[in-house]
């Protein structure tokens, strides 16, 4: 199979961005990854535009955006399609991206993703990410997606043992690193006292999902943010001299059951393990080859879970981690060093895109100083569709 | 001042309001802030605050500090009937208020909210503070409510789930223009409370200090490069 890498990478920041239509959001990412790529003049050598987003029809009233993305950048007369997969939709179309420059349809892809959520209510942006759910099964008894979250962090507190407080580090960790990130949508850091321990912290760190609270979840973001991607052996890797090109080393996904009840144990991630497995084997590598990792944490309780399912850690034992302060920036296995979903926000067809970005990002060694990893070597994300029935994993490697 | 003649028939009868004792709550950065009633001698650092505020569209920012630099100087000069002004401060420096009057006393008329520091749910806390005094200090029976930003309907009119004036006052419109008004009862309050109110009293005195002198923002994170020149 052909090789890709990654040439240019791009974002805006994550956050309120209704000043803008759905389509500004994404040329500003694109824009700025032509400019990182060093390709502003020469855009013309990309095959193939894809397009990861999933509300745009439904909230923003908005269809044929990859079309439209093409024209408002200029890039016609690159192909150009839509990848809808949920919240995973970013890595998705990474993945589908790669796919045509591995069979030779392509050599250079952009894929852009983006989301423009804060254009309705919180209650209508949560009603809309529910319409994933299974429609008669689970939508139509009032589950949303944070009720989902809910029921999994009650379940793995009985099981494991796992404290509200301990639970609390991962986003005062999260909201460290996102401080920093001068694209994260929520710039604060939060502390244990303020979120968990003070006497007002139960109104501070409002309930939302019973057992999780305000600072354990996303927050609703705009956003987007794009990669470029082109084949290893292509000539056009000729115009991307300026930044030093990241390997796309291993990309796998995996699905689950659509309904969770139908899942023999709820806490097992299938999907996140099996994605895993597939990405480490087409990369060569184990979890412990692993530098840093960006880890789907629409709610908190998803980082723990994940960094389990993924190797990191034995079941159950990620508290141990987050507690020992191995996760954190100077840890051994630094997680969501971009603040994750959890500071950094959740534009959902941006995330999947905007968590291989920080990847480029680290590997290169251009992160914001205080949220740099030394010396990285390979970097894991993984993008989290539905409540884990579509995942997928990416693996990039300094080449 | 001397109120001359002139002057007295300029002034609004006023009702002697019960004083807002200060609390303190601790903000999910770790920060205190202390919540205290302001006194019309220090209107000056209230306009201060609120001015550079009135260039800016974003979230309404322009309508909402428009209208509360008018209603803190209404209130500083007497042109106001029983308003009173409380702040966010911390270590002193002001991170958002909040204007409220009484109708009578029975009724309480919500008039703006106003977020310097974003991010830690401020405006909540200083809008709940609000509600607090009229429905617990002042004993009011029910406060009206408009939403002039889609962040103060979300925070407070769907939050709150209060109810339509239009169904108990047909035609009757709030001071703030006649837009769709909306009051919290007391039934409602109690409901909400739990979630909503919160803070420690009496503020210790060391805590309560730092807020005896208040301060304008020297940075606004709404007007980015903009420094506050201190004298």
């Amino acid at each position: 199979m052909r090789k890709a890498a990654i040439v240019g990478i791009g974002h805006t920041v994550f956050g309120n961005l209704s000043d803008y239509d759905l389509v500004d959001v994404m040329s500003f990412a694109s824009t700025n990854a032509l400019d990182d790529a060093g390709i502003r003049e020469n855009r013309k050598i990309i095959d193939q535009v894809l397009v990861a987003n999933m509300g745009g029809g439904i909230i923003n009233h908005q269809t044929g955006i990859a079309s439209s993305l093409v024209s408002r950048i200029d890039l016609e007369p690159a192909m150009a399609e839509l990848v809808e997969n949920g919240p995973a939709s970013g890595a998705s179309a990474v993945k589908l991206g790669y796919s045509l420059i591995a069979s030779g349809m392509a050599d250079v892809v952009m894929v852009t993703g983006g989301e423009l959520m804060r254009a309705v209510t919180g209650w209508v942006a949560t009603d809309f990410v529910a319409t994933l759910l299974h429609p008669e099964a689970e939508y139509n008894y009032g589950i949303t997606l944070p009720g989902f979250g809910g029921i999994f962090t009650r379940m793995y507190m009985e099981r494991y043992g796992l404290t509200e407080e301990e639970l609390s580090l991962v986003a005062v960790k999260d909201h460290e690193n996102g401080s920093k990130n001068p694209w994260a949508h929520v710039e604060t850091i939060c502390t244990i006292e303020g979120i968990c321990n003070s006497p007002d912290a139960k109104v501070v760190n409002n309930m939302v999902a019973d057992p999780l609270r305000m600072y354990h979840m996303c927050p609703v973001s705009d956003g987007a943010a794009t990669v470029i991607l082109c084949a290893l052996d292509s000539p056009k890797m000729k115009y991307f001299k300026e930044k030093e090109p990241i390997l796309l080393n291993g990309i796998g996904s995996a699905t689950d059951t659509h309904c969770l009840h139908h899942r023999k144990d709820p806490l097992e991630l299938t999907a996140v393990r099996l994605s895993a497995e597939r990405a480490y084997k087409m990369a060569g590598l184990k979890p412990e080859d692993i530098s840093f990792a960006e880890l789907h944490d629409a709610f908190i309780i998803l980082e723990l879970a994940i960094s389990e399912e993924v190797g990191f850690f034995k079941r159950g034992k990620a508290r141990e981690a987050i507690v020992k302060g191995i996760t954190r920036i100077n840890g051994s296995l630094p997680i969501n060093t971009s603040g994750g979903l959890k500071a950094k926000g959740h534009p959902l067809g941006a995330t999947g895109v905007s968590q291989i970005y920080e990847l480029v990002k680290q590997l290169r060694g251009e992160a914001e100083k205080g949220r740099q990893v030394k010396n990285p070597k390979h970097g894991l994300s993984v993008n989290f569709g539905g409540f884990g029935n579509n995942v997928v994993t990416t693996i990039c490697s300094k080449e | 001042m001397i109120i001359d003649e002139m002057e007295k028939k300029l002034r609004p009868p006023e009702i002697a309001l019960k004083p807002y004792p200060a609390k303190m709550i601790t903000l999910a950065n770790g920060e205190v802030m202390v919540v205290r009633e302001v006194h019309r001698n220090e209107a000056a650092v209230l306009l201060e605050t609120i001015s550079p505020l009135i260039g800016v569209k974003k979230d309404f920012y322009d309508i909402v500090a428009a209208r509360m630099y008018a209603e803190v100087l209404g209130w500083h000069l007497y042109r106001v009937a029983n308003e009173f002004v409380l702040v966010g401060a911390i270590n002193g420096e002001i991170v958002g208020l909040v204007t409220s009057r009484c109708v009578d006393e029975n009724i309480g008329m919500s008039l703006h909210t106003l977020t310097v520091k974003r991010g830690l749910r401020i405006g909540a806390q200083l809008f709940a503070a609000k509600m607090e005094h009229h429905l617990e200090l002042l004993e009011q029976k029910e406060v009206w409510i408009v939403a002039e930003s889609p962040n103060g309907f979300k925070r407070f009119l769907i939050e709150y789930e209060l109810d339509s004036a239009e169904d108990r006052y047909p035609g009757v419109q709030h001071e703030l223009g006649g837009v769709p008004t909306c009051i919290l009862t007391r039934t409602l309050y109690d409901a909400v409370r739990e979630q909503k109110v919160t803070g420690t009293r009496p503020v210790p005195a060391e805590i309560l200090g730092t807020a005896d002198v208040l301060k304008a923002p020297g940075e606004y994170p709404q007007i980015p490069g903009y420094k506050r020149s201190r004298k």
